[in-house]
């Protein structure tokens, strides 16, 4: 593997470990919020326990996501230093009003959370609760706005001066309409993580008849919130697609593996076989015109397919070496206006130029071959996209089915509610992290080839390190994670497994007796 | 306000940000060293750390915003800094993931193996980084092998173990020392009896074993260092262009800017006194006020340290016209306001929750405390 690949997998182990703590740690904070204002609201002391045990599992849980966070701030910098000088004037501004306006008020908040019960009235713990929700997920928002650019970069320019992407429109920036739908997204699927753990860990106890009433409550907060929760991450998704049809074409391409752009309006590939060699799809079944309704919500629109997608990238290129080219004049003294005014009429296009110089021996003269590897290289690899997001979506209507069930269940009242509801529910404790690390790899791996869209290819955005540099590191990485995440499994599951018990107030079955397995 | 006014308040908040990490963060780094050394037994070990449990992690986060201010407000800087002290970052980086399962795991379990491993996860976790970052900063003062090519790409030229010179280690040690010393001084408000006693005993000898060390810092750079200077092509108003300008370095180019306004010896001064002063203070069993006097030494060193090195923030060995400075590692001009909006308007806001979270927390942990809340506790 070389430097780009190997940057590129640690940037990828990095982000993807990082994410099996945060959803949970975005959902579980409302959460506690519920669940401590039902106990401010009636007083009963069931609920301040729910708030204690799931918080000592959101604790274990919190402990990972801030060391794995940690690595995510520092490794723009330490592996990828031309991405954060050509683009920290945008993309570091979002990183650091996240630290300032939402990780502050987390990590200060959740101290008192814990340690705060009898130092404070319950309205101000309850109030720090929901403030540390709101840091959580205010934070969220931030780390978004800077995604939401990388895939669609806006409100900045190109300083030919500074050899950077400079700011020129904050508010786009925020705005954007990616990174928005993106964000409310992400939190909604937080919030689906945190109820499939809180359902299916009290699936667990109700099986096993124990603390029953514990587990009951828990049981229909997690139902009630799972359900509107599921329903806002795929309405969302659903208006993510539309947003992609938009302003992300390759990716949208590609997910579909729609190679041809199809008369009006588009089928929708339910599954099949992509074939980037031959650039069809194999074994393809499709249902009509629900993709052209999906990415465009009209009738008469096409969804143009990654062949026709890579004709536009060949005629870019071309513009783009030019580019290129002035931009090392302009850089080397010259100081002709109709340089600049040329420069500036193509400017669109020098990150393709950019592109293909990695493909070119010369950049000015590439070879016919040379041009069609770039081109070729200028869509991402469409079966791992296909596939990943059918597995993301086929694993967020079963948790919607879930939910709906167990929110019918909650809502009926009923007594014992069904075993295989219960196993089920217990079942399905991995589907949420598949889906959001699905998720994750559709939106990044989707990028590719670029670190910023249509701007800087990702090779060029690493840090001239060596393999062997980044070997160590990355080996360093995979030990040290791979013991705190076996660690924080074990610890996970011992306590989930004593349960309210762990609590130690003497109320619950495992100190009281009381249950049927002991 | 123009770019170069705009310029020099990051230089300063850039500044703010690490005295606020120092002087929070390094009390709780502190305590954690301290651990295995004062902390005779588990019981002690426990007071020592729920002292600290309450607020570590807000505190963390001066770090975390000092490195996204960086990444904001000195992209470049960011992008040179992390990069070419590539190991150095990365061993800081796993030291720092100890810290955080450490603090949360740690009584998790009532095993004195299982406490015991993270009691050494702790006190790694916490006296590894202020070592690198003191031998990170050694380095700075002399200049750093990295120059940058066409397209403005970082070349870094030089290897980790050359990052560990006698004169950064000097520097390294003297952070250490730095950041146990405060916590020695926190522990002095929150901690009773024996504790409290050794707490006090620490303290009384590590801050004039600081004040030595920074003395000793001082007039090694004074003899041994040579400093960076800018002799033209540096314009503080235009774009951050990076290469345009000459920089040589010179005998005593870090006492330049002390020469030129004599009252900044007080600087320094602030840094030396602050530190036997929280030693005096200790032994005096003043408290609260030795933790300050820890707290303004600590000011001190790093407005001593910023001064000295103005206007440069990352000088280059081997290239100096390369070097980064205050006026031209900079963000772009609407960056800088949109973010000293941003900062005006929310740091404010942290320290007034920071300090209500501090109030509520207030007075001394005790033995008996742990004991009733064996199961809640750190």
């Amino acid at each position: 593997m070389d430097l780009i690949e190997l940057s590129r997998l640690q940037f990828a182990y990095t982000a993807m470990i990082h994410f099996l703590f945060v959803p949970l740690t975005m959902g579980m904070v409302f959460i506690l919020a519920i669940m401590e204002s039902v106990y401010v609201m009636t007083g009963k002391q069931i609920y301040q326990d729910m708030t204690k045990f799931w918080g000592k599992l959101f604790g274990i849980n919190f402990a990972l996501g801030v060391t794995t966070g940690l690595a995510m701030e520092f490794q723009f910098g330490t592996n990828w230093s031309y991405y954060s000088h050509y683009v920290g004037d945008i993309f570091g501004a979002p990183l650091a009003i996240e630290a300032l306006m939402a990780f502050f008020l987390e990590s200060t908040l959740v101290g008192l959370f814990f340690f705060g019960w009898d130092r404070m009235t319950k309205n101000k713990h309850l109030a720090v609760t929901w403030l540390m929700a709101l840091g959580t997920n205010l934070s969220a928002l931030w780390i978004l706005v800077a995604n939401g650019w990388m895939q669609f970069p806006i409100g900045s320019e190109f300083n030919v001066d500074t050899m950077r992407m400079e700011l020129t429109n904050f508010a786009e920036v925020v705005f954007s309409p990616v990174a928005q739908v993106k964000f409310v997204h992400t939190v909604s699927a937080g919030y689906v993580t945190a109820a499939i753990f809180v359902l299916a860990i009290s699936s667990w106890y109700l099986l096993k008849g124990r603390d029953i009433p514990f587990a009951r409550r828990s049981f229909a907060i997690a139902a009630v919130f799972g359900l509107a929760s599921s329903l806002s991450v795929i309405i969302l998704g659903d208006e993510s697609g539309y947003e992609m049809g938009d302003v992300q074409k390759v990716k949208l391409a590609a997910i579909e593996a729609e190679w041809h752009t199809e008369p009006p309006p588009a089928a929708f590939t339910l599954i099949g076989l992509p074939n980037q060699e031959t650039e069809t799809t194999d074994y393809a079944i499709k249902i009509p015109a629900v993709m052209g309704l999906i990415a465009t919500r009209s009738f008469d629109q096409p969804v143009t397919g990654l062949v026709d997608l890579k004709e536009q990238h060949r005629e870019r290129m071309l513009n783009g070496r030019e580019a290129s080219s002035l931009m090392q004049q302009i850089r080397a003294g010259d100081k002709s206006p109709a340089t600049r005014a040329r420069f500036e009429a193509i400017l669109d296009d020098l990150g393709y130029g950019l592109l293909l110089s990695a493909y070119a021996a010369d950049p000015m003269n590439p070879t016919e071959a040379e041009l069609q590897a770039a081109v070729d290289a200028s869509i991402p690899k469409v079966w791992p996209l296909f596939w990943s997001f059918r597995i993301m979506v086929a694993a967020g209507f079963t948790m919607l089915l879930l939910f709906a069930l167990a929110s019918w269940h909650v809502a009926k009242r009923t007594e014992n509610k069904p075993r295989w509801l219960l196993r089920f529910a217990l079942f399905s404790l991995p589907l949420p992290w598949i889906a959001c690390e699905m998720g994750w790899f559709v939106a990044e791996y989707g990028r590719q080839p670029w670190a910023i869209g249509e701007i800087l290819p990702t090779d060029l955005a690493v840090s001239q390190l060596t393999e062997g540099d980044v070997l160590l590191t990355l080996g360093s990485i995979v030990v040290l994670y791979s013991i705190f995440v076996a660690i924080e499994m074990w610890l996970m599951v011992r306590y989930a497994r004593k349960g309210p018990s762990s609590l130690q107030t003497g109320r619950y079955d495992l100190e009281t007796g009381a249950s049927q397995e002991a | 306000m123009d770019y170069e006014a705009l310029r020099f308040i990051w230089w300063v908040l850039i500044g703010v940000l690490l005295i606020g990490f120092v002087v929070t963060d390094g009390f709780d780094m502190g305590v954690a060293s301290l651990l295995k050394v004062i902390g005779r037994d588990n019981e002690e070990r426990r007071i020592m750390i729920n002292t600290v449990a309450p607020h570590w992690d807000g505190n963390q986060v001066w770090l975390i915003t000092a490195a996204g201010a960086l990444f904001a407000a000195w992209p470049t800087v960011y992008a040179a800094a992390f990069s070419g002290f590539y190991f150095a970052m990365m061993l800081t980086l796993f030291a720092l993931f100890l810290r955080p399962i450490a603090f949360e795991y740690r009584s998790k379990i009532d095993n004195q193996q299982w406490r015991d491993r993270w009691d050494w996860a702790l006190t790694t976790g916490s006296t590894v980084p202020p070592l690198i970052i003191g031998v990170a900063f050694g380095n700075l003062l002399q200049g750093v092998p990295f120059h940058f090519d066409d397209l403005l790409r970082l070349h870094y030229t030089g290897s980790f173990w050359a990052l560990l010179n006698p004169f950064a280690l000097l520097v390294g040690v003297f952070t250490v020392i730095m950041f146990v010393n405060h916590g020695a001084t926190w522990l002095q408000m929150k901690t009773e009896g024996e504790l409290l006693k050794r707490a006090e005993n620490s303290s009384a000898i590590l801050g004039l074993v600081a004040a030595a060390l920074f003395t000793l810092a001082g007039i090694w750079l004074w003899l041994g260092v040579d400093g960076f200077h800018v002799v033209g092509g540096l314009d503080t108003q235009a774009d951050s262009t990076i290469v345009g300008k000459q920089v040589e370095q010179i005998a005593n180019g870090w006492f330049i800017n002390y020469q030129r306004w004599p009252l900044t010896w007080l600087l320094p001064l602030i840094g030396i006194l602050g530190f036997a002063g929280s030693a005096l203070l200790s032994k005096m069993r003043r408290h609260a006020l030795a933790f300050v006097a820890s707290a303004l030494a600590i000011a001190g060193t790093i407005v001593t340290f910023g001064l000295s090195m103005f206007p440069f923030i990352m000088p280059s060995s081997t290239q100096p016209n390369h070097s980064l400075t205050l006026w031209d590692g900079t963000a772009s001009e609407l960056t800088l306001l949109i973010m000293l909006v941003v900062v005006l308007i929310f740091v404010p806001l942290i320290l007034g929750y920071t300090a209500w979270g501090y109030y509520v927390m207030r007075g001394r942990v005790s033995v008996q405390h742990i004991r009733d809340n064996s199961h809640s506790l750190y």
